[in-house]
């Protein structure tokens, strides 16, 4: 826990500007539709790890604010011609809907597994109801539903103000990175300031918490609506990069996928998240390239190998290995130095 | 008159099918505390079972009501030993793994029996109620549902087999000093659970054609049955099935189908906010 306290105070600058510049240096070598794809999703995973690596809660329907998120973009967009409102209506809504749900969960003292149940049947009545939104009844101004088949052709981003200027392609990458970046940033700000160590307190005793003071289910709201706001950005850029919003979005599908990345990543980081939305997100894309092996069956058994030996994912694993190599060495030479002692004193004796 | 009967077969039909449907996921996550989501994947292998053995020339019946629930128990007893058995007492991480086993055994059924769906025409055929034509099969489900609830109430109930796996539950440690071994139990509790679901699959198959993903269709169901009955494994399941039974079809019949799966749905929620414990955290506390 030390650590973890000391590593979230001291931010690796050094890396995280490498990072940054590898990020915003990539368009000149490759193209920029899949890592822009990459970026999105490292997002929404770093979303729910924020939630759950740092406040101990488990939303098994995170997808639904990422759904949600694409939704009211395609949907203002339609209506207003434009992005800006558009943009920020798609973080606002879903921050909105958390902080309701959110509510109703944390001050009705609601348990762990039944949370997930109530977080997973939001996800699937959104699922439900708009697949069964076909036809022309069902249509939000001049945006029509559309069931399973979405609402295509909607506005894409512009740069605010002037329509005639549209992002997409490159522009469209460097808005997410610049999106993945600033909520990396944020997301370490919130943690290092005094209300993401009441929420890491929350996770390790929420009793003890809640007996010095702190209104836990407040906590526990606030970051559950500001994790359903970067989950609806994520999914308002990933609208953006699809050019398409299907009911999917919401579906179970996307729910496991994201905890997949997560776990697989590693919980109680922030880097751990990302890392796993990426490295399974190419794997995911390259499995989709071929037809011999099914995808879901490669992530399945991905999944049960980390649960079972890899339990705290890759990135804590890692660390761990490190700072015992590092013990080890250092015990090492430490030994080795006192050995050397003994035996140049002993030398000395007859 | 006839559309108030069929409106009435109807509800106890989604009642029968909620509690077969629930009961294999009821056992483990009531008598253990284990959550199992490849649960749906577990009912759709037992669907496949009995479409292989049927159009292998096996008696229908035989399939559905001793093949599926055999094959599906081994199966279940194979998750026990090589995953669930390391995680006892984490939860989160026991759904987790449940999960990607359920992903991993759809891509195993696609691979073998490919992506398109397979049906077996239902062996009892249709009668005539007024005006209204009935699907028979429904009332053999029904049948189906009401012996398994009963059987299983009378062996958690009456035997000495119920006793010790009741006992081994309560308290693993008094279990043990007593002679019984309660990882054995936890085993075939949770081999007799995956057997249940078989038996759900195997019975439920002849209705609706099955694909490699069909699973999902079962969990989301089967997962806020159990979770809003609470802990109590008979009366639990019984009394969530029965709320969520009849709000869903009274709903389906009065709009749509799809309006009444989420009036279902949105019910759960308020079910769980008012009672975070399940139904049977706050009645029937002393049941099996």
């Amino acid at each position: 826990m030390n650590s973890e306290f000391a590593s979230a105070g001291r931010t690796r600058w050094g890396w995280f500007i490498f990072l940054a510049l590898v990020l915003l240096l990539l368009p000149l070598v490759s193209e920029t539709s899949t890592p822009t794809l990459l970026a999105i999703w490292s997002l929404f995973a770093l979303s729910l790890g924020l939630m759950w690596g740092y406040g101990g809660i488990l939303s098994f329907g995170h997808a639904a604010y990422f759904g949600l998120g694409a939704y009211t973009y395609a949907i203002t967009a339609m209506n207003t011609g434009e992005s800006t409102a558009a943009l920020i209506l798609a973080i606002l809504l879903p921050a909105l809907v958390a902080a309701i749900i959110g509510a109703m969960m944390f001050y009705g003292r609601i348990s762990d597994v039944y949370m997930g149940v109530i977080t997973l049947v939001f996800a699937l009545i959104l699922f439900k109801f708009m697949g069964a939104t076909a036809g022309d009844a069902y249509r939000i101004g001049s945006a029509r539903l559309g069931g399973f088949n979405g609402i295509p052709a909607f506005p894409l981003l512009n740069v605010p103000g002037d329509t005639s200027i549209q992002i997409f392609g490159t522009g469209l990458y460097y808005v997410v990175v610049v999106c993945l970046l600033g909520c990396y940033l944020l997301a370490r700000w919130v943690l290092s300031s005094a209300f993401g160590r009441v929420l890491i307190g929350i996770r390790e005793n929420e009793a003890r918490i809640e007996l010095l003071g702190y209104n836990a289910p407040a906590y526990k709201t606030a970051i559950f609506s500001m994790t359903a706001a970067m989950a609806g950005l994520a999914g308002c850029l990933f609208a953006n990069w699809a050019e398409i919003v299907t009911p999917s979005l919401f579906g179970l599908g996307q729910c496991v996928e994201v905890i997949i990345w997560v776990v697989a990543g590693g919980l109680g980081t922030l880097i751990g998240p990302v890392l796993g939305a990426v490295l399974l997100g190419m794997l995911k894309l390259l499995l989709g390239e071929q037809t011999l092996i099914d995808n879901s069956l490669v992530l399945g058994a991905i999944l049960v190998l980390v649960v079972l030996l890899l339990p705290r994912g890759l990135v804590p694993s890692v660390m761990a290995w490190r700072t015992r190599r590092d013990r080890s060495v250092a015990g090492r030479a430490a030994s080795a130095g006192t050995r050397r002692r003994r035996a140049s004193t002993g030398a000395e004796k007859p | 008159m006839d559309y108030a009967a069929v409106v009435g077969l109807e509800i106890v039909y989604m009642i029968a099918f909620l509690a077969l449907t629930s009961a294999g996921l009821a056992v483990v996550f009531g008598m253990m505390r284990v959550i199992n989501l490849a649960h749906g994947e577990l009912v759709m292998i037992g669907g496949y079972t009995t479409i292989a053995c049927a159009k292998a020339g096996i008696n229908i019946y035989l399939a559905m009501l001793v093949i599926s629930p055999l094959v599906v128990g081994l199966i279940g007893l194979l998750i026990e030993r090589l995953v669930v058995r390391h995680l006892y007492g984490r939860m989160i991480d026991t759904m987790l793994a449940t999960w990607g086993l359920s992903l991993l055994m759809v891509g195993l059924v696609t691979l073998i029996f490919g992506n398109t769906a397979v049906s077996v025409p239902a062996p009892i055929s249709g009668y005539q109620l007024g005006s209204f034509q009935m699907g028979g099969y429904n009332l053999f489900i029904i049948a189906v549902a009401v012996l398994t609830v009963l059987g299983l109430w009378l062996l958690l109930r009456f035997t000495r087999v119920g006793l010790i796996a009741r006992g081994a539950m309560q308290s693993a440690d008094v279990a043990s000093s007593l002679g019984y071994n309660p990882k054995m139990v936890y085993m075939w509790t949770f081999t007799a659970g995956a057997a249940l679901s078989g038996l759900a699959g195997g019975v439920l198959a002849p209705l609706t054609g099955l694909l490699p993903s069909s699973g999902g269709a079962y969990i989301a169901k089967a997962f806020i049955t159990v979770i809003t009955g609470g802990a109590a494994v008979i009366a639990g399941t019984l009394s969530s099935a029965v709320i969520f039974g009849t709000i869903n079809q009274l709903v389906s019949f009065g709009s749509t189908p799809v309006i009444g799966e989420i009036a279902m749905l949105a019910l759960a929620v308020v079910v769980l906010r008012l009672m975070p414990q399940g139904i049977t955290g706050r009645f029937f506390k002393n049941s099996a």
